[in-house]
Parts: C-alpha cells; structure tokens; sequence
C-alpha cells in the first residue's frame, strides 16, 4: 500500500517539501546540540527537563486519544467511528514516534540509549514507559495496517487483529498513567506529587486528542474528497466537551487542594504558574490564555448549537488543543522545578536551536502522519470507486 | 562452496578471534585492574554518615569546597546555568526551610550552611535511574555514579529532593583549572554529584572536605560502628537531617 504515498496533487508534495525542510532545519540544530551538548537549550542545573519533555507528555496524551474511537467502534459496536477509526490509530503511531523522538533528543549521550535495555531497571518508570510506549506504536501500526489492507482487499480483517485491539484499549490507559508515574512519585517535587496526576493526565488527553482529530477531519474534507460525516463529528465533539470540563475540574482539584490547606510547599508552584513568585512571572500569560481558551471552548461546546455549527466547532477545538498544550507542553514540567528544592527560582526560556529542534520533531510527525493518511484516505477512495 | 565465498567466512572467523584477543589477554595478563581498588589500608565502615556542625564553620572559609572540587576536577563554569556542584553553600533558611520563622534574626536567616548529597539510606535517584548508573553500594551505603553508563536523562535529578546532582550540560573538561590525573574527568551529557570521596577512602584517606577543614567542622565515619566518633556524637547531641519527613533517610546531619 505504501506505493499511494507516492502519487499525489501538487499541494501534497508542496507540503511534504515544507514539512522536509522544517525536518532539516531541525536536524541541522540537533547536530550543533550533539556537539556541544544540552547547555545549548534553555535548560539549566535547576529546571532540567524542559520543552523536549514536556512535548513528549503532550504528545502521549494525543497517541492515546486514539482509543476513544477504537473503543465505541469495537466495545459497543458504535458504527459511526468505523470510518475514522484508521484516522485515530494513525494519529496515534505519528504521535508516539514524535515522543520517542523527544526522549532522545532530550538525552545527555544518546548513543547509550540502549542502555536502558542492556540493563533493565524494573523500578524506574523510565523502563516502563519505554516498553508501554513501543508497545503502542508497534501495537497501532500492526493493527491500522492490517485493518486497512483487509479494507482494499474488501474482506474481513483476520481474526488475530481482534485480540490485537483488545489489547490495544487498557494499553492506551498504560501509556498515560506511566508517563503521569514519572512525575507523581518523586518525593521532592510537590507539584508533581499528586495521586490526580494520572487521571489528570488521562483527561486532558481524551480532549486534545479528539479536538485534533476533528481538525484532521475538516482539513481532509477540505483537500481531499474524504468526509468523516457529520456523525462522527458531532460524537467526538461530546467527547472532546465531556473531557476539557473534566479536565478543568480536575485542575480545580489541585488547587483546592494546595490552597486550603495552605501548604506552602503545594502553593508556591500554582502561585508561581498563575500569579507570579517574587516578581518572576514568565509563564503567567500563558496560563491565564490557556484558561481563558479553556474556558471559551467550554462555552462553545456545551451549547448544542454552537457545537453543532462547524466552523465554530472548529474555532472551540483549536482552543481546547492549544490550551491543554499550553497547560502540558509549557507549564507542567518546567514548574516542576521552579523553585528549586533549595528554594530558588530559575526562569526556563526556551533558546532558538531548541525551539528548531522541537519544530523539526513535531515535523516529522506530521510528515509520517501526512504519508499514512494519504495511503489511508487513497485506499478508501479506491475501495468506493 | 565457492571459493570467494569460504575465503569471506575464514576472514570473518579470523577476525572475530581477533576481537576476543585482547580481553583474553588483559585476562591472563592480569591487566584486569580497576582504579580504586580496596587496598589493606582502605577504611571500612558499614554506614558512611556526616554530620556538619555548624558553629563551628568559619564565615567566608572555602576549604573544604575547594578541595573537594580541586581533587574531583569539577569545572567552573562562572554561571549558574551550566554549574556543577558537589558541595556547596546555601543560606539557612533555603536548607531548612520548616525552621524559618518570622522572629529568626536576618544573619541566622542568611548564614551559610555547607550542602551535598547525603548519600540516603533510600534514595529516590537510584530508585527512578533507568540504567542503574546510580546505585548505592551495598558494603557501605554510599550513593555512587557510573559516569559511563549514564544516559543524561536527569531523572535522578527531578528525583533528588535536594537539589544535589548536576548535569554536566557541556564539556566540562576546559573549564577544570588543574586536572587532578588521580581522578576521571567527566564528559559532556553525563550527571554527577558527590560520592563522599569513595576513592580517598580506598586508599585509607578520610574525604578531602573533612580533610581540608580545619576548624574540624566536617564529622566523617561509620553510623554502624558503636566505638566510632560519628555514632557518639549523633547519639547524644540534636541533630537535623534535611527533610526527614520523605523517607529518604539523608546521611548528612546538621548541628546548627
């Protein structure tokens, strides 16, 4: 089926040369960071995980979104999601190499990565998150590629990929739940340590995901001759709606949590994230804009007619995307860290290699993304005719 | 077979035999030595602990700060963002932040208190490393790095609850004023920390920064030795370890 990949419009390959270049642009800073080392990001002796890993936690949220159309479509035979549930699955295996990806660009000494295999360490979730993480990629390929194989050649998938996607719904929770494990079990960092984090996790992941399959979908009606339906879009919309309230109340958690009990350890981070500590309010603006769109995409989506007008569906799934990337790609990992555990603040500013690092990244992803729906969509145009 | 053929399979054979040779003969050639082996002299103990005593450090000295980086070639980067430390000052109030008060003075809020790692009974950073390149040592309880397993993730960073390892975030080398050829220097992407001088006391010496103090502020020995100086003095005298209520057991204990 990869052949599909290879016949497409003018406006495919302007876009694959686009996504190329970013590619390059980044793996050109990558090799300026290999030479000279992590120092060359933003990053510092007191916050030590920055952009890379928090676009990692992102994005494993958004592989694991793809369980919310395998789920109802297989679970509860909900036939609406049998369409774009290829969609999910690809999204899915874009994403997960997108946050391995960001795991060894973050490393010190890449080459030693295997180590972690060589001498596996079954009490760091580290170790765990590398087997749930690979496991889910090679779970999604297996399972979207034979699926779609079995649709060209229009007979019913094997019997063994059943068992695959079975497996494939408690591994999504994993991936997300271990990743959340990497933060919330460190005595030293209060803001992490929350039993919330992982159901947190899990939340925000449900509306970032879908929000951003639904945009997949609108674009794919644009350029290509594949629609979703209505349908579908309307089911992932409540998903999306049910998730971001859930997530904002989750969020709401925590800071009562912090705040009431008036722990100074618990509060310093939030203040920190929302007001501003002793004058440093680097991150304040973000915040207040991913709260401010979060609660804006509520309002669009909670009213059943806003929701159901497109383009304003569109404009609250943008907003629920970038607000929850906002809240996981910016703010979680590095407040980790602001203040240290010696009680000082160091502010994180991202440098320019880093942020072309992390742009050739998310490029990669949207190029395999890009290849996989087009032999995706390709298929099922040839099927229909 | 043919003949291009098994000529390929001899040269692979000769050659794979060529890789074993020189392990084979490190081997029998008793080559196999690593740097700090435990002589006859070496100290031993079951517990390594420190207890700091804080009265008696003099304000402005940096003996033991400049030993210990002088015979660890630690770097001097001259920022903070880069900087590695192994032992290092910190104000009072940021060491033991439960014990500040509104009514504690300004110089007792400010007063320098020496900080490293303190080796803990349970430390998290062994527990998160995913390669095991931290690991503690079983004999004696101290906290050790494995500069050639490290991978540079820095979990044992975010893990460390006080802020005692650094990640060398470039090549340390230029930055060490005079290398001490007694000890490894590190590479850029690797972390590291104090190892309460375990290659000192294989070779019987007591740590460089209890050594270089000479208002003999710094207390090193064996918490499991009944007759040692350390058991006595943690026995009979208030100390403060750093955040006990994490369940870290820190090894480091404060008289203030």
């Amino acid at each position: 089926m990869l052949e599909k990949a290879l016949i497409g419009s003018k406006k495919y390959w302007i876009w694959l040369f686009f996504l190329l270049v970013v590619l390059l642009v980044g793996a050109a800073n990558y090799l300026r960071q290999l030479d000279y080392g992590l120092g060359i990001t933003g990053m510092s002796r007191d916050v030590t995980w920055a952009l890379y890993i928090a676009q990692f936690t992102f994005l494993v949220g958004v592989a694991a979104s793809a369980v919310m159309l395998v789920l109802p479509y297989y679970l509860h035979n909900y036939k609406a999601f049998g369409r774009i549930t290829i969609l999910g699955e690809f999204l899915a295996v874009a994403s997960v190499v997108m946050c391995l990806t960001f795991i060894i660009v973050d490393l010190g000494q890449p080459a030693r990565a295997f180590n972690v295999i060589i001498y596996p360490t079954p009490s760091s979730i580290l170790f765990w998150d590398m087997i749930v993480l690979n496991g889910y990629l090679l779970l999604n390929i297996a399972i979207g590629w034979t699926v779609l194989d079995s649709e060209r050649k229009e007979i019913a998938p094997p019997k063994w990929v059943k068992i695959l996607i079975y497996v494939s719904i408690p591994w999504a929770i994993s991936i997300h739940t271990v990743t959340a494990f990497i933060y919330a079990g460190l005595p030293g960092r209060s803001f992490w340590l929350t039993a919330i984090m992982a159901p947190r996790f899990l939340a925000s992941a449900f509306a970032s995901g879908p929000a951003l399959l639904i945009l997949l979908c609108f674009i794919l009606r644009r350029f290509t001759r594949f629609d979703a339906g209505k349908e579908p879009i309307q089911a992932l919309a409540k998903i999306v709606t049910y998730a971001v309230i859930i997530s904002i109340f989750f969020v709401l958690m925590e800071l009562f949590t912090a705040f009431y009990s008036q722990i100074p350890e618990h509060m310093k981070h939030f203040t920190y994230l929302f007001v501003g500590l002793e004058g440093h309010r680097g991150l304040v603006p973000w915040m207040w804009a991913s709260v401010i769109l979060a609660f804006g995409a509520v309002i669009l989506l909670i009213n059943p007619k806003t929701r159901e007008n497109e383009g304003l569906l569109a404009l609250a799934c943008g907003a629920v995307f970038v607000s929850l990337w906002i809240e996981k790609g910016l703010g979680l990992v590095v407040t980790g860290f602001i203040p240290s555990p010696l009680d000082k603040i160091t502010e994180y500013t991202p440098t320019g290699p880093e942020v072309a690092i992390t742009l050739g990244v998310w490029a990669l992803g949207f190029l395999i993304l890009t290849v996989l729906y087009k032999i995706a969509i390709s298929v099922k145009e040839e099927v229909e005719n | 077979m043919n003949p291009s053929r098994r000529t390929f399979l001899k040269l692979t054979g000769l050659s794979l035999l060529g890789l074993s040779a020189r392990p084979a003969w490190d081997a029998l050639a008793g080559n196999e030595k690593t740097k700090f082996v435990k002589g006859p002299e070496a100290l031993k103990g079951k517990r390594w602990a420190m207890v700091v005593e804080m009265a008696k450090c003099r304000e402005g000295c940096r003996d033991c700060l400049d030993a210990c980086h002088r015979v660890h070639n630690v770097p001097d980067f001259k920022n903070s963002k880069d900087e590695i430390k192994w032992i290092w000052k910190e104000p009072m109030k940021a060491v033991f932040p439960e014990q500040e008060h509104p009514y504690l003075g300004e110089p007792l809020k400010e007063r320098p208190v020496m900080v490293l790692c303190n080796h803990c009974d349970n430390p998290p950073c062994v527990r998160v490393c995913p390669t095991q390149a931290t690991f503690k040592r079983r004999e004696d309880g101290i906290v050790m790095m494995d500069y050639h397993r490290c991978i540079g993730c820095r979990f044992c960073v975010a893990g460390c609850p006080y802020g005692a390892r650094s990640m060398n975030f470039r090549d340390p080398r230029p930055f060490i004023k005079e290398v001490n050829p007694e000890f490894p220097t590190r590479t850029k992407g690797v972390v590291e920390k104090c190892n309460f001088c375990v290659e000192r006391l294989a070779q019987g010496l007591l740590p460089a920064c209890v050594e270089a103090c000479k208002e003999k502020a710094l207390i090193f020995g064996d918490l499991e030795n009944p007759q040692s100086k350390i058991r006595e003095v943690v026995q009979s005298r208030f100390t403060l370890r750093r955040k006990p209520e994490l369940g870290t057991s820190p090894q480091v204990y404060y008289i203030l």
